[in-house]
């Protein structure tokens, strides 16, 4: 089956010619239309419009944005604020960035929506420290929609304030985990909080209820009230509503970011045809399919059970060429969609090494609060680089499953589950690579550089 | 059928069993409740949560209901209502129970988290118990016994990092040592107000350490070496100098001011070699001064009086009783025999209860007027108050004064200069410190009881050597009127009568009643003729304190401002 073509929601003017990223250009294409029709809606209607398209968030977890909006408490009094998370910081991923650099008025247009249908009278974007370029196109789009009246007191003669600030984060992925982000929002150590009682919709910055959204999330919205909720719905597959982006990266002819109905392609299709298959010789190996921290994929591998289809359940019997690029297909085989980041390895990779690779990673980011993930990841970094850099052994292939398996579920935050899914998977799929790789390290070529 | 609970009780269960806790405790302490403990590092009743350790993982679970009517979903094997158990372990130190709540801790699961968060929280320590301090009073080395594998799968280098950083004047940091549970950070912020200690870094190389420019170098930083579960944060003061296991721990209050914190004194041998807080909800929570924790330190200073003298040259304690006997009763040939006019005594907020009530007596049979030391500094609002004495209401409540101290004991000075004062007894205060003059001195004969040597001590005519309040029993009233025991730690120097024994036969000599010298003897005196200590003994006292009925004293004009457990009252001419 050919893959469907490109559906360009989110990316529709990324890289197109002549387009710029200031508001005469944004405004030119029919920019903040959407937002005017909005604000003479009522809020809530609003917000129903998002539930009923049933928007899942884009930034890794996929938890339903209309659900998220509604747990917010309302009657507490104190000001809501609107947190953009705009930390794009999963290895493999890079959309937020595009939209950032070459259409910011359409997530300011998305998050003027989203703080007028939740009452928000202040919003900050909170951009990771390494994308200054971001950072300084955001404070521009807002200087100019501020000029325009877009932003601000009033806007639009409308009785509606909303204010939003340009936050640079210092470098850190945990900052993209949003009570960390918060953390670091009012000036503190990127710590996340413990969750009770700390759930941002009750207790999040300062204390006040508090939305955290992803970029692309929020963009989302800008077209949800476009369009409508209903209608929104028919993009895609029933509970993968809408356009996902994928950022393929690694070895296909082919890398870059492409945007198609959720549910509507599958793995193989985005990887043979849309991205042009494997490099020229090679044959793909495995493929990580929503960001590093999600459960790699082994190529050749079966995945067989039940799912619904509708209201039925139908047995499926897929390779990982045929699992539909969704949210909820995805789960089923055990890893997730994530942030959409696809890292595609071929026959050249020895997994090993690309394990000591993300471990590297990981170790270096977590940030060091409860127990199990700020060791289990240095231990597994430990292992992984001494198999790399000196002596394998035979038992580390069980070692690394065993402290990997004793970190996730336990900690404060969801990067216990990143950190050690990686290992898990790759001892999983490539066991037996591990368990050999005092023998074949011996025939390797000169070693690479030090992590 | 369990019975209707008062209504700020709720049922939990904790490992099969079901009891009653109030609302608002978390799991930790449900189960400690049902003797059920639950390991745990970071967690301390006394700060804010943090839930960074991991070590408290228990399995949660709540009693099933029906989402949409609410109604209970019942079990009908065992006809109880459903536990629905979450997927997952949850930290139990920020969980509070809610009606229903079941804990299990003692599932394979659980023992996993533990042991897994054993061994992580070892594979970068030094594991140098044999030269830590903390030694013998450490929760990683009773948890790792408890919970350790045994040996180590860590074959990797561990992590390096600063050791014997001085964080401040009296605290010193290993590194490596440390398991980031930030207690000591969020003591520092939260209960010193000196938000200095945080962490550098990220991962496993994240350091404690004090921000740039600054020192842990508040009154209260030694607490942070109380708080620290491990060997990290140790005193500089009491570092190598004993093993824990090897010392007595004794109760006691600290001397410094009114607010009374109870105190643990820890002794070998005799020998004092460190001071601790000990709990008291009402009074310091688990907190104490530094200040109050170098006290001990009197006990063998240089100029501790060791031996009576009269005018200067060393005597036996018998012979200066009976100088100080024929001083006061007017046969020392200062005051005209058989007169008693011209005494004056001057007692001490530092003495005990006992101590104050046997001074009065002294006075009373010599019908000589009282003066009181006044000790006012500044209070620091957490739990040094601004009156110095330890026990000045214990002077209100024996009787010994009627009135609070006024300063520089202005009308003893008076009167000397009037010639109407001509005999001094002194009990433990420096004259010289509090107020008068040496050409006052000069002018009057002094009898000065007390531990140390000072200006009021070498101008004496009878010095009788005292015992510190580590060397003896006995109760101080603070200042919510709470009456506070302490207990000998360490026995007295050698030569040195008790006190109350010297006060006694000052007493008797002086032809009062025989009260004895022992605190049995006395408290039922003291009870009988106290009105609000009726009925007290020093055996009954309850470890911590009793409050008194201060009714009597509420115009007083306290000069106490805000400490921790203690709002000063407002004076009742405030009223309309």
């Amino acid at each position: 089956m050919p893959a469907p073509d490109q559906h360009r929601l989110i990316f529709a003017h990324i890289d197109e010619p002549g387009y710029s990223h200031d508001l005469a250009c944004y405004q030119k294409h029919g920019g903040y239309a959407v937002m005017k029709r909005a604000f003479a809606r009522k809020p809530e209607e609003l917000i129903d419009e998002v539930k009923r398209s049933g928007l899942r968030g884009r930034g890794g977890a996929g938890f339903p944005c209309g659900v998220k909006w509604s747990l917010v408490d309302r009657k507490s009094g104190k000001p809501i604020y609107l947190i953009v998370n705009a930390d794009e910081s999963e290895p493999g991923t890079f959309k937020d960035r595009y939209i950032i650099h070459q259409d910011p008025h359409q997530l300011l247009e998305g998050t003027l929506i989203a703080c007028f249908a939740n009452n928000v009278k202040q919003a900050y974007i909170y951009i990771r420290g390494e994308m200054p370029l971001g950072a300084r196109i955001l404070e521009k789009a807002i200087a100019e929609a501020r000029a325009a009246n877009l932003v601000g007191p009033n806007i639009l003669g409308t009785s509606y304030s909303c204010e939003i600030y340009v936050h640079r984060g210092a470098g850190a992925y945990i900052c993209g985990e949003e009570t960390g982000l918060i953390e670091s929002l009012e000036g503190k150590r990127a710590n996340p909080r413990i969750k009770p009682p700390y759930f941002p919709a009750v207790l999040g910055l300062y204390q006040c209820p508090t939305i955290v959204n992803n970029v692309e999330t929020l963009c989302h919205v800008k077209h949800i009230a476009d369009m409508g909720g209903e209608a929104y719905t028919k993009i895609g597959t029933p509970n993968n509503t809408g356009t996902r982006i994928f950022c393929v990266s690694g070895h296909v002819q082919r890398p870059g970011y492409y945007e198609f109905e959720a549910g509507k392609i599958t793995l193989g299709q985005l990887l043979y045809e849309v991205c042009g298959g494997p490099l020229p010789g090679r044959a793909f190996k495995a493929v990580i399919p929503g960001g590093s921290s999600a459960k790699i994929l082994r190529f050749g591998e079966r995945f067989k059970g039940k799912r619904k289809v509708g209201a039925e359940l139908v047995d499926y019997d897929w390779g990982v060429e045929d699992v539909p690029m969704d949210f909820d297909s995805l789960g089923m085989i055990g890893t997730m969609g994530g942030s959409g980041g696809v890292i595609v390895m071929d026959d050249s990779v020895n997994m090993v090494e690309a394990l000591a690779n993300i471990n590297a990673f990981y170790a270096h980011e977590s940030c060091g609060q409860c127990t199990p993930c700020r060791e289990g990841s240095l231990w597994m970094k430990k292992i992984t680089t001494r198999m790399v850099h000196g002596t394998a052994r035979a038992e580390d292939a069980a070692l690394l499953k065993s402290v990997a398996d004793q970190i996730p579920g336990r900690t404060i935050c969801a990067f216990g589950e990143a950190c050690s899914w990686p290992t898990q998977s790759f001892l999983a799929k490539f066991g037996d690579e591990f368990k050999n790789y005092s023998e074949t390290k011996q025939g390797s070529p000169a070693p690479a550089t030090l992590i | 059928m369990i019975q209707p609970l008062p209504s700020d009780l709720i049922t939990v269960n904790v490992d099969g069993k079901d009891i009653a806790v109030p609302k608002g405790t978390n799991m930790i302490e449900a189960a400690r409740l049902a003797s059920v403990e639950v390991p745990h590092y970071c967690y301390h009743p006394k700060l804010t949560i943090s839930g960074n350790c991991r070590m408290c993982l228990v399995e949660m679970g709540l009693p099933a209901v029906d989402p949409a009517t609410k109604a209970p979903l019942m079990d009908p094997a065992t006809g109880k209502q459903k536990i629905n158990w979450m997927p997952r372990p949850t930290i139990a130190c920020a969980t509070n129970a809610s009606p229903g709540l079941h804990i299990r801790t003692n599932t394979a699961a659980v023992q996993d988290c533990r042991n897994s968060v054993t061994e992580f929280l070892l594979i970068n320590h030094p594991l140098d118990c044999p030269i830590c301090d903390q030694a013998g009073e450490c929760k990683l080395q009773e948890h790792s016994t408890a919970y350790g594998r045994g040996y180590s799968r860590f074959v990797e280098q561990k992590n390096v990092k600063p050791k014997r950083t001085q964080l401040g004047p009296r605290v010193t940091l290993d590194d490596e040592r440390c398991i980031l549970c930030s207690r000591c950070v969020r003591f520092s912020k939260e209960v010193a107000q000196d938000d200095v200690l945080g962490f550098i870094d990220r991962g496993s190389y994240s350091t404690l350490t004090c921000y740039p420019g600054k020192q842990l170098a508040n009154n209260y930083s030694l607490n942070t070496v109380d708080l620290c579960p491990v060997g990290a944060l140790t005193s500089t003061d009491f570092r190598f100098k004993m093993r824990v296991w090897f010392l007595k721990q004794t109760p006691s209050i600290d001397c410094e001011s009114s607010v009374g914190a109870n105190t643990e004194v820890w002794s070998r041998e005799g020998v004092i070699y460190r001071i601790t807080p000990r709990q008291n909800d009402a009074v310091n929570d688990t907190w104490m001064a530094d200040s109050g924790r170098v006290l001990y330190k009197a006990v063998q200073a240089a100029d501790r009086l060791s031996r009576a003298s009269l005018n200067g040259v060393p005597t036996t304690q018998e012979k200066a009783l009976q100088a100080a006997v024929d001083l006061l009763s007017g046969r020392g040939g200062r005051v005209a025999a058989g007169s008693v006019n011209g005494v004056a005594v001057v007692g001490s907020g530092s003495s005990t209860v006992e101590e104050q009530f046997l001074t009065r007596k002294i006075a009373d049979k010599l019908k000589a007027p009282v003066a009181l030391v006044s000790r006012v500094d500044t209070g620091d609002k957490i739990l040094v108050s601004a009156d110095r004495n330890p026990n000045t209401r214990g002077a209100l409540v024996t009787g010994l004064i009627c009135a609070l101290p006024e300063q520089k004991l202005s009308a003893l000075s008076a009167a000397i200069e009037a010639g109407q004062v001509q005999v001094i007894l002194s009990i433990g205060e420096d004259l010289i410190a509090a107020g008068l003059t040496a050409a006052q001195l000069a002018k009057v004969a002094v009898i000065y009881l007390g531990t140390h040597q000072n200006a009021t001590s070498t101008v004496a005519q009878v010095v009788i050597p005292t015992l510190t309040v580590f060397e003896k029993a006995g109760t101080l009233v603070n200042q919510q009127f709470r009456l506070q025991k302490f207990v000998r730690a360490v026995p007295g120097l050698g030569g040195v009568s008790d006190d109350l024994v010297s006060l006694s036969h000052l007493l008797n000599a002086l032809g009062g009643s025989t009260l004895g010298s022992t605190l049995g003897a006395l408290w039922p005196v003291i009870a009988a003729e106290v009105k609000v200590l009726a009925h007290t003994t020093y055996d009954t006292l309850p470890s911590t304190g009793l409050l008194l009925d201060s009714a009597t004293w509420a115009g007083l004009p306290f000069i106490e401002g805000e400490t921790l457990h203690f709002k000063p009252v407002t004076a009742v001419g405030v009223k309309s």
